[in-house]
């Protein structure tokens, strides 16, 4: 939610995942995310997992409430979305890809 | 009723609320380690609450706590209650208080798939753990329903959130709006079981008055009425009441009225020190300079004093009372004397209560005077208003203050001019009576006692006046047809004066003819003596010739 400036023409996606130790949702949320970016942004991407149980603070910084949380932050608009990822439709209309 | 008598070995851990009286209703506070429900309407002072049991548990109680907010950015939070003499960011520097604000946006956020909330209990458990929180206040979670759309999650998480803070041990507010037809709009009753507190803001007739009500609380005994609470500079406080005992210490030191005839009046010479007195009359008896006479006397007597005017002004009061020649302004000055006016129906019943027992807190006055109490009735219903009095008078014994109240009686009902006031009048020691006397195109004031409890006194009703000298009481004058007042008094002690002149001058006639008598007495004893002498003088020279003869004639033979 704070870059917004940067380099936004490249259409290099950046995703930060948001994950709790090693639970079974944040397992499949990444493992979901990974086959969707494969398949419609190849090489175009950029994911950083964020374990919040070992960085807390992050979870204050971002306003993290729920686990797995997906925040799309380039390109522009930033799209958040909460869950493990298993509805692939929706997450493709949300994030619009295509 | 709230206090259990019994001597239990086992007392239920609970934590201080830190609000004013509630730990009293509660038997001692929220139940420890365990969450605690409050709910209520919007504005109905649930985050304050909230609030200040944090603050006065890091203050008084040295408890760190956390406050994690759904509904207000920290940044208004902290200005929300500066205003109570809060300081957040202090607080939050010592690491005492944790404040979190979680933004759950609608808009922004999209659903796709299974999640839980994690986050959540991941944040929460880092700011428990960062300052070793004792105290936990969530408001208001409920919140999050109108954030996320999967309802079956929430209710799960929610449930295992309640369990989690109470296996940290950790005693916890969690608030929420008042629904429909349930406690909380979104049942949140259902999860948080161990103690629910009900706030509720209504207003009868354009009064406003907040009450709480504890609806349940698990393991405890607890009172189950609604208290009325208050919000004002210092935060919140509950009223409870008092005490239902009556075993409050009784003094027999008697104080002095102020006003000289009536002393008199009572047998003891005056009150007795931290009882009730009831001054009731119609208006303009006098009732006001009464009560300022009384609290004039009590000031010279330096006894601290606060004087409530509902009717005036203090700069009025002062202004009304130097025509009469007493001068309230230099006790005053001398911070033996404190008025407060404010128009009765400015609060509610409980308002006043409470601001009279801060001030009773503060100023520790030995004397009070309410001027008068019986607009204090108009504000509230009877029921209310008696149930009122009786904490009033209950806080008053207990701290061994002598109170005056004036009552204004209605004109109309002349019959029984103080049935008005029977709620008030079974509840005081002494009942002072003024009334108007009519008669004869003329109105007089008269005083008379109708009870002092534990005193005789006089059954007289006495005439006063009141000059620019103040109040008199005038001597009891006695006519024909019972006590004489105004000018069938004056007429009566002009026809007594003319009376007694008449005896005097007929006293002092009697005594000139008397002397004249006892005059012509003696010179009649006078006369007498000399015809008497005479008469002597007569017989001995009639003797002397007869001698003198008897000679002559032996001398011849």
């Amino acid at each position: 939610m704070d870059d917004s400036s940067d380099s936004s023409s490249t259409a290099k996606h950046k995703f930060l995942l948001f994950v709790s130790g090693m639970s079974v949702k944040s397992g499949r949320a990444i493992e979901n995310l990974r086959l969707i970016c494969d398949k419609y942004l190849t090489g175009n991407y950029e994911i950083e997992i964020i374990d919040i149980s070992r960085d807390k603070e992050q979870a204050v910084i971002h306003q993290i409430i729920a686990i797995p949380t997906l925040i799309k932050t380039h390109p522009i608009p930033e799209r958040i979305i909460l869950g493990d990822l298993s509805d692939k439709e929706k997450v493709l209309r949300i994030l619009n890809i295509s | 009723m709230q206090k259990e008598s019994k001597s239990h070995s086992f007392i239920f851990p609970k934590t201080p609320t830190g609000v004013d009286g509630l730990d009293e209703i509660t038997d001692g506070g929220f139940p420890k380690g365990r969450p605690t429900l409050i709910c209520g309407g919007a504005g109905c002072g649930k985050t304050l609450l909230s609030m200040q049991f944090l603050i006065k548990g890091i203050t008084e109680y040295n408890e760190p706590g956390v406050f994690m907010s759904f509904e207000e950015p920290s940044a208004d939070i902290t200005l929300n209650v500066k205003s109570l003499g809060f300081d957040l960011e202090k607080l939050k520097a010592e690491k005492k208080l944790a404040v979190d604000y979680v933004r759950v946006e609608r808009a922004e956020i999209e659903e796709a798939g299974e999640y839980d909330l994690d986050g959540l209990f991941i944040r929460l458990g880092h700011a428990i753990d960062s300052i070793k929180a004792k105290r936990v206040v969530l408001d208001t979670i409920e919140s999050l329903f109108s954030g996320l759309d999967n309802q079956a999650i929430l209710r799960a998480e929610l449930r295992r959130l309640f369990h989690w803070l109470k296996e940290k041990g950790v005693t916890a507010i969690i608030t929420g709006e008042r629904g429909e037809a349930t406690l909380t709009r979104q049942g949140l009753e259902e999860y948080v079981s161990d103690c629910v507190i009900v706030l509720d803001h209504r207003v009868i007739e354009q009064v406003s008055t907040r009450r709480l009500r504890i609806v349940k609380y698990r393991g405890s005994t607890h009172g189950t009425n609604e208290y009325p609470f208050l919000i004002d500079s210092d935060g919140i406080s509950v009223l409870p009441i008092t005490s239902l005992k009556l075993d409050n210490e009784v003094s027999s030191e008697v104080v002095l009225t102020g006003v000289p005839g009536l002393n008199d009046m009572f047998y003891g010479g005056g009150f007795y020190r931290g009882s009730n007195i009831l001054v009731s009359g119609t208006a303009g008896t006098a009732k006001t300079t009464i009560a300022c006479y009384f609290a004039n006397e009590q000031c010279e007597n330096k006894e601290r004093t606060i004087y409530f005017a509902f009717e005036e002004s203090p700069q009025q009061l002062i202004r009304n009372m130097k025509s009469i020649g007493i001068d309230l302004d230099k006790h005053i000055k001398k911070g033996l004397l404190q008025i407060h006016s404010s128009r009765p129906s400015l609060n509610g019943l409980e308002l006043h209560l409470l601001t009279l027992r801060k001030l009773i807190r503060d100023f520790k006055p030995t004397t009070i005077i309410i001027d008068p109490i019986s607009n204090l009735i108009s504000v509230g219903s009877e029921h209310e208003v008696r149930s009122m009095l009786v904490r009033l008078i209950d806080m008053l014994k207990a701290n061994n203050i002598t109170a005056l109240f004036t009552s204004l009686n209605k004109q109309t009902d002349s019959f029984r001019p103080d049935l008005a006031e029977e709620s008030v009048s079974s509840l005081v020691d002494t009942w002072i009576t003024v009334r108007d006397m009519e008669g004869i195109g003329e109105r007089n004031r008269g005083i008379f006692i109708v009870k002092a409890r534990g005193m005789g006194h006089s059954n007289q009703v006495r005439e006063f006046v009141i000059t620019d000298k103040g109040i008199e009481l005038l001597d009891v004058e006695l006519g024909p047809q019972g006590i004489l007042t105004g000018t069938a008094r004056q007429s009566h002690q002009l026809k007594r004066t003319i009376h007694e002149i008449k005896l005097q001058n007929e006293i002092s006639r009697k005594d000139r003819e008397i002397e004249r008598k006892r005059k012509v007495l003696e010179s009649n004893i006078e006369s007498l003596r000399t015809e008497f002498e005479s008469a002597q003088e007569e017989l001995s020279i009639l003797k002397a010739t007869e001698e003198l003869q008897a000679g002559l004639s032996s001398k011849k033979k």
